[in-house]
């Protein structure tokens, strides 16, 4: 399991928020609301390995690639961006803003030694995959036993 | 007049996540306009394929099943949730509920819910 710097617990809290916030923001309206979690602003990460990638998805439902930004040093992938408020018409009311707005930030801790020059990265339905290639020496390496 | 004002902002009402099937409720936002409401809710990893809007009476009903396929190799750490997401509207008749549509990108549904004609404000000439 790699470290991180920010853990699930709050994740589970958001999704028991999810239910019993509904409620809540029935009971206050706008004033819950307005509270935005922790939990909402570290995207959830799964990891995958295999011997050649470490792979890395975020759920970032609803950015513009731009607004995702990638980076790696010393074995640690972050994860950063921001979600822009998106201008709306100044008539519109909002009942409800679950959504949130601002900087998100992970970074996690690489199990094995990647080879930067090969990241590559997609965007696909709100999903980021970063596929990681391994680098050659910490592949796993077959060693061919002679007989003499 | 007042009256009328509550009655708009309890169009959309939630409702509680269904417990016994196994779903997260999405984080949505709801804006209204003078021409209708707007819903926003993020599925991540939900495409066409994998959503269903469905209008039953007036019970508005957003699901979505993750169609994003895991990447390969082993999953070593986990946390996004292998359900699907639900949600559950109310709407009341000032939603022309003919004229409901949906688009869903990067995974953020937005369902245009407009209002019927008969509710819209409207400029009372006077004489």
């Amino acid at each position: 399991v790699p470290q991180t710097w920010t853990f699930t617990p709050f994740r589970r809290a958001t999704n028991l928020h999810d239910e019993v916030g509904q409620l809540f923001d029935y009971a206050f309206g706008r004033l819950a609301q307005s509270q935005a979690l922790p939990g909402a602003r570290t995207p959830a990460v799964d990891l995958y390995e295999d011997k050649d990638n470490v792979t890395v998805q975020a759920e970032l439902p609803g950015l513009k690639k731009e607004d995702i930004s990638i980076q790696l040093d010393d074995g640690l992938l972050t994860i950063s961006g921001e979600r822009k408020q998106e201008q709306k018409d100044e008539s519109a009311e909002s009942y409800r803003s679950e959504r949130f707005v601002g900087r998100f930030q992970r970074v996690i801790t690489l199990p094995s030694e990647v080879d930067a020059e090969k990241i590559k990265a997609t965007y696909t339905d709100g999903i980021l995959t970063v596929t990681l290639p391994k680098s050659e020496k910490a592949k796993p390496k077959q060693i061919p036993i002679t007989v003499n | 007049m007042n009256a009328v004002a509550e009655n708009e902002t309890q169009a959309i009402r939630p409702q509680p996540v269904n417990t016994e099937r196994e779903f997260v409720a999405s984080n949505v936002n709801i804006l209204e306009t003078k021409d209708g409401y707007v819903l926003e809710a993020e599925m991540p990893g939900v495409n066409k394929e994998g959503l269903a809007v469905n209008l039953e009476g007036n019970a508005l009903t957003l699901e979505g099943r993750r169609s994003t396929p895991p990447a390969t190799g082993n999953l070593v750490y986990r946390e996004s949730r292998d359900v699907s997401v639900r949600r559950v509207f109310e709407l009341d008749t000032s939603v022309a509920a003919e004229r409901i549509s949906a688009r869903i990108e990067q995974g953020v549904l937005t369902v245009q819910l407009p209002k019927a004609e008969k509710v819209k404000p409207r400029k009372i000439d006077v004489n």
